[in-house]
């Protein structure tokens, strides 16, 4: 069942000459773990700002064509109301966070949903830990630096676990074994909790490996749409000029070469690479 | 040249960001300065250009003392390009972004115009010459920044995370730009986590923890000591992740280019072969 559902989608923001995406019908499913990525400026923010209603109801701007998330027809329906189903983190944390703590700045999305104090406070604490900021959590979010203020910002929408989480370049600010981490947590809720996570990201080597479906997008259309291992070892991603992943063009460049008898299975991570190549040296 | 020698920095809320840094970088010297968030990178290169002055220490800029010159004389000679471009743009259009400093700086109308095209033509900005900056996407006003910087020619050029928010093509872009900066003899000093990135250019890396510097090298050496990197909150190069498990098959681990990998794995068929 799709969960994020979109028919000719096409968008032009206020002022602008052309649409920023045009005609972009995808199918998202409940409980996928999708990357859309894809060359800067071809649309993944604006596409990303659908899915919650902030286009159209905060953008205006002109909206054509079809979109429903968690059932609902997201032209028809307030941002409050999305926002209990669909959380968004912000490619720009700043652009976000506005409280005076960082635990003000978590709650508050509970706040607005009428959590029970309780549960609030057993929420917040549990977004605070998973992002690894509970000793920030008296500090003022304006304060700290562009990585931590990221880890709020995706703590802030954890707390509110809705069905579906749309994370744009979310780790863009964190060192390489902080941003592991958070997309070590965000996998790990997505499979025991069920959650639909959609990742907007260039950095494919750091995570190719948590999708089970890739979105590659290019001035405002898609152009692939699948299974990972499929679409990063194929000839159009390479062009586009998609990051493929390290590994997966190792194995791309040894096939090529012939002389490695390596396995069919694509590799999309070093671990899946170093396994196969072990394999080969052994025999 | 920078000279920075034996450095303390402790900020107004006396958090003490850098705790004795002393290192030089000569003219034409590409240096990638990297480590876990809160390292003190940002707080350092800040000192570059005078915009932080040491509390204890000094930093001189081609033998100046940046205590004795203001900032307005250093950004002649040192460009800086903030992590965040929101914090550097303000114009109605590019092109009056990337006029304004050459403005202050008392270029004539007509040099301004030659380098402000050029500028544009380099970042593949010209089509957005009349637009705000503030349509632009996250990945284009970080280009519009660099843009703006680059149109004075400075001598030395610092780029605060210049990587983020760009796609492959713009980094590949990005590199060439740097390798071309360097062949002109240009000081070039990133602030980055994208360990990709430099494994691609494998410049000199100073890797910094809690303030001061603990590993200085070539690329290659210091993103393949796991040892190292692990206390900078750094994970090495994928195609060196593969490397540090075939140890065993009579592989090298200090291997982060993807052309070397092939060969290094042919030697060892070739080898075996035998």
């Amino acid at each position: 069942m799709s969960v994020i559902e979109t028919k000719s989608l096409t968008y032009t923001y206020p002022g602008a000459t052309k649409p920023s995406i045009k005609d972009v019908s995808i199918k998202i499913k409940k409980g996928e773990f999708v990357l859309i990525t894809g060359p800067s400026g071809c649309g993944k923010t604006t596409l990303c700002r659908c899915f919650n209603g902030l286009i159209p109801h905060f953008y205006q701007g002109e909206l054509k064509g079809e979109i429903t998330a968690v059932g609902l027809k997201v032209v028809e329906q307030p941002i409050h109301e999305l926002a209990k189903h669909v959380g968004l983190v912000f490619q720009n944390p700043e652009n976000q966070l506005f409280a005076l703590s960082v635990e003000k700045d978590v709650a508050f999305g509970l706040e607005n949903l009428g959590v029970p104090r309780e549960e609030m406070q057993k929420r917040v604490k549990w977004a605070l830990n998973l992002t690894g900021i509970h000793d920030l959590r008296e500090r003022a979010p304006h304060e700290l630096s562009g990585g931590q203020q990221q880890r709020v910002a995706i703590a802030s929408i954890l707390a509110m676990q809705p069905e579906v989480i749309a994370l744009d370049e979310p780790t863009s600010f964190l060192d390489p074994l902080g941003a592991k981490k958070i997309f070590e947590v965000i996998y790990d809720l997505n499979r025991k909790l069920g959650i639909t996570v959609i990742l907007v990201e260039h950095r494919l080597d750091l995570t190719a490996r948590y999708a089970d479906h890739i979105i590659i997008m290019d001035e405002g259309k898609i152009v692939l749409d699948g299974e990972p291992r499929k679409i990063l070892s194929s000839e159009e991603a390479r062009l586009i000029g998609v990051g493929i992943p390290k590994p997966t063009r190792l194995y791309q460049i040894l096939q090529k070469d012939g002389k490695i008898k390596l396995g069919n299975t694509i590799p999309l991570c070093s671990d899946e690479m170093a396994a196969m190549l072990m394999e080969a040296l052994k025999s | 040249m920078i000279e920075v020698k034996d450095v303390y920095f402790t900020y107004p809320n006396s958090i003490e960001a850098l705790k004795g840094v002393s290192l030089t970088i000569k003219n034409g010297e590409f240096v990638a300065i990297m480590g876990e968030n809160g390292a003190g990178k940002t707080t350092l290169v800040k000192h570059f250009n005078g915009l932080l002055k040491p509390t204890r220490g000094s930093v001189l800029v081609d033998g100046v003392d940046t205590t004795k010159v203001s900032v307005a004389t250093l950004a002649r000679k040192v460009g800086f390009v903030f992590q965040n471009p929101d914090h550097q743009l303000f114009s109605e259009t590019v092109e009056e972004e990337l006029a304004f400093a050459l403005k202050n700086f008392g270029f004539k109308e007509k040099t301004i115009k030659r380098r402000v095209t050029w500028a544009l033509n380099l970042l593949g900005l010209a089509q957005y010459r009349k637009t705000s900056p503030f349509m632009l996407s996250g990945g284009e006003r970080k280009r519009v920044a660099l843009a703006s910087v680059l149109a004075w020619n400075p001598k030395i050029l610092i780029l605060d995370e210049p990587t983020i928010g760009q796609d492959y093509q713009q980094k590949e872009k990005l590199l060439q730009f740097i390798l071309q900066m360097k062949a002109q003899r240009k000081t070039i000093i990133i602030v980055t986590h994208d360990v990709e990135f430099v494994a691609e250019c494998n410049p000199r890396v100073l890797l910094m923890r809690q303030g001061r510097i603990t590993a200085d090298g070539k690329a290659q050496k210091v993103l393949t000591s796991p040892e190292i990197l692990t206390h900078a909150s750094i994970v090495p190069p994928q195609i060196t992740q593969i490397f540090l498990q075939l140890s065993d098959f009579g592989l090298p681990k200090e291997v982060i280019d993807i052309y070397e990998a092939r060969q290094k794995l042919l030697d060892v068929l070739e080898r075996k072969a035998k």
